[in-house]
């Protein structure tokens, strides 16, 4: 199984019953499995005519009140944008895989990290947030895949599998959760499901007073407070007695921990930490740790991207240099292990 | 004279599945006729507690607080596929568009266009002013030739905008709808016309037959800077020729 056809059955067994995608390169295997393998069981999907349509389409089964997912890759996530926007401002839960590649424009359908700034700052218009989380593994893209339906749900926001054209196009040997079985999930009482018995239902983002949506943006500033609160996540690699450390996400992070074996074994004590959870990131374990060490390296497939997450984290507690590959390279090990000696000496 | 009284009764009682909230349009606007034969429609079909309004960007985009049944609020263009998602996982709901000329036919083409060609089995009610009502009176696709608009000053002119969309034979030319129509609200005769034709639209979603298109030609009083009565006239002596009226697909 490819690591996108295992994002996909992850979605299926997280109980995901409707589907909305359009091809792209390189994820164009999650849309291609959910064709086959979401109607058999009783699951919805459109090959849309659009990434904008695909979302919109979300929009609505989202708030008929199913489990619901889109995948794209970097060019048709910008056209996403809006309708992620919508789903914020609407407390809409939904899950977005990106399959990045190589920007801007059409780029090339390499492995990249070009898209961290759209997905952890915005990307769409308006103050909202979107939980962003970055594999590193397919057995970790399986993982995150199924919480991020969990996390959508329980805070109904969009949520980001950020994942790259490596994961997505290797294979691995995994292990396939249990399936979820929808019909027990928590009942979304809000959902569009008709008027029997209860007042409408209305979804909506838009309040025309000042007042209104001053007050609806702020209540969901304060979700958006308890899940910086609640669900950081990372991986901290040989950090404890670590004088560098690497911090790394998705694909980057995979190679980094062969950097830190092979850095451990000429002597240089080299860490490592995958921050899981792009946003909310991971600020205060990486401030812990920069009075620790001398060097916060971080290592991108961007031209330095998260590294400004990084430094507002370390400040001046610690040297940030940055090493990042663009336009789709992939750092070698030996790459990476170069910087790492450069920093040391 | 009393047998149009009886019409007039039927079409303006307030329907029960309009809530008490006031509308927000324009005096002697047609959105608000439009708003309250689907409400009648809704009652006549007994289908409140299943159906979900799906609102456009435009003058009716609160019209959700109006109806007595669940609605959304789609961004502008996609209420289409909005809708395409709510049916395809709940087929039970009676899910329904009503989107303006900018937002079916120009921001929205793509969405409204392969919503049709998929034969999604939900009704679209098209509000065709022939203008942008709610950003102040801009060309729409379906602004007339010589039409003044407040980004056409001169009138609209076919060598720089192009012509008018005719959406409705647009979407006519595709296999899957079941019933497309052009209707206007320009005297009592054609108010009953489009209250049928609404009726028939939400049936052929009821009886899970697919996708239909109601196209209304509607005035814009404020924006045409006419009197309700100049508009109509308007509408049934020039906006005709552009749009004629009548069936485009019926199957039955
Ligand atoms: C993406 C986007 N572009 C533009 C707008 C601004 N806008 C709001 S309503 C509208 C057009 C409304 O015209 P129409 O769809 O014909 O509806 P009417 O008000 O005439 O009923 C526009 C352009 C918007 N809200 N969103
Ligand atoms: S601006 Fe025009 S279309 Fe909008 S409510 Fe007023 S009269 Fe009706
Ligand atoms: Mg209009």
């Amino acid at each position: 199984m490819t690591g996108n056809e295992a994002m996909a059955e992850a979605a299926i067994r997280a109980g995901c019953r409707a589907y909305f995608g359009y091809p792209i390169t390189p994820q164009n295997e999650i849309l291609e499995y959910m064709a086959g393998h979401i109607p058999a069981v009783g699951g919805a999907f459109i090959q849309a005519e659009s990434e904008i349509a695909a979302i919109n389409m979300c929009y609505g089964a989202s708030a008929a009140g199913v489990r619901t997912m889109t995948s794209s890759s970097s060019p048709g996530i910008s056209l996403k944008m809006e309708g992620i926007s919508y789903l914020a401002g609407a407390d809409l839960p939904c899950v977005i895989i990106n399959v990045a590649r190589g920007g801007p424009g059409l780029g090339n359908i390499a492995p990249a990290q070009g898209d961290y700034f759209q997905a952890t700052k915005g990307g769409g218009h308006g103050d909202y947030r979107m939980i962003v989380l970055g594999p590193a593994t397919i057995a970790e893209a399986i993982e995150l895949v199924m919480l991020a339906f969990d996390l959508a749900d329980k805070y109904r926001v969009p949520v980001m599998v950020l994942s790259d054209g490596m994961l997505g196009q290797m294979m691995e040997p995994i292990m396939l959760p249990e399936p979820v079985d929808p019909t027990l999930l928590p009942a979304k009482p809000w959902a569009l499901s008709g008027a029997r018995g209860r007042d409408p239902n209305v979804v909506t983002s838009y309040f025309i007073d000042p007042g209104d949506l001053n007050r609806i943006n702020t209540q969901r500033q304060s979700r958006y407070h308890q899940i910086e609160e609640n669900e950081i996540r990372y991986r901290e690699t040989e950090t404890s007695d670590a004088t560098i450390i690497i911090v790394a996400y998705g694909a980057v992070a995979r190679i980094a921990r062969t950097v830190v074996v092979m850095a451990r074994s000429q002597g240089i004590k080299l860490g490592l930490v995958q921050p899981i959870t792009l946003w909310p990131f991971p600020y205060a374990p990486l401030r812990a740790l920069s009075s620790q060490v001398n060097t916060i390296l971080t290592v991108e497939m961007s031209a330095g991207q998260m590294v400004e997450d990084v430094r507002l984290a370390v400040a001046d507690r610690a040297k940030t240099p940055f090493y990042g590959e663009l336009g789709g390279l992939v750092p070698t090990p030996k790459d990476i292990l170069r910087e790492v000696k450069r920093n040391v000496s | 004279m009393s047998v149009n009284m009886d019409n007039m009764v039927k079409v303006f009682e307030r329907p029960r599945s309009l809530t008490d909230a006031q509308f927000s349009y324009c005096p002697g606007c047609h959105h608000g006729l439009v708003t309250r034969i689907i409400a009648h429609t809704i009652d006549e079909l007994g289908i409140q507690d299943r159906a979900v309004v799906v609102t456009p960007v435009g003058c009716s985009v609160i019209m959700y607080e109006w109806f007595r049944c669940d609605g959304i609020q789609a961004a502008h263009g996609r209420a289409c596929a909005v809708a395409t998602g709510i049916k395809r996982v709940n087929p039970n709901l009676i899910v329904f568009t009503y989107q303006g000329d900018g937002d079916l036919a120009a921001i929205g083409t793509a969405e409204s266009i392969h919503a049709a060609n998929r034969g999604e089995n939900i009704t679209v009610v098209f509000i065709n002013n022939q203008i942008y009502g709610m950003t102040g009176g801009q060309m729409a696709p379906t602004t007339v030739v010589g039409q003044r608009t407040t980004s056409c000053p001169n009138g609209r002119n076919a060598q720089i905008a192009g012509y008018p969309i005719r959406f409705a034979e647009v979407i006519a030319q595709l296999d899957a709808p079941v019933y497309v129509t052009r209707q206007a609200l320009y005297d009592q005769k054609r108010i009953m016309a489009a209250s049928r034709a609404i009726k028939k639209a939400f049936q052929c979603q009821v009886e899970g037959r697919g996708y239909s298109l109601v196209e209304i030609l509607t005035n814009c009083p404020t924006n045409w800077r006419m009197s309700p009565v100049e508009a109509n006239s308007h509408l049934m002596n020039e906006v005709i020729r552009t749009f004629p009226l009548g069936d485009f697909v019926d199957r039955d």
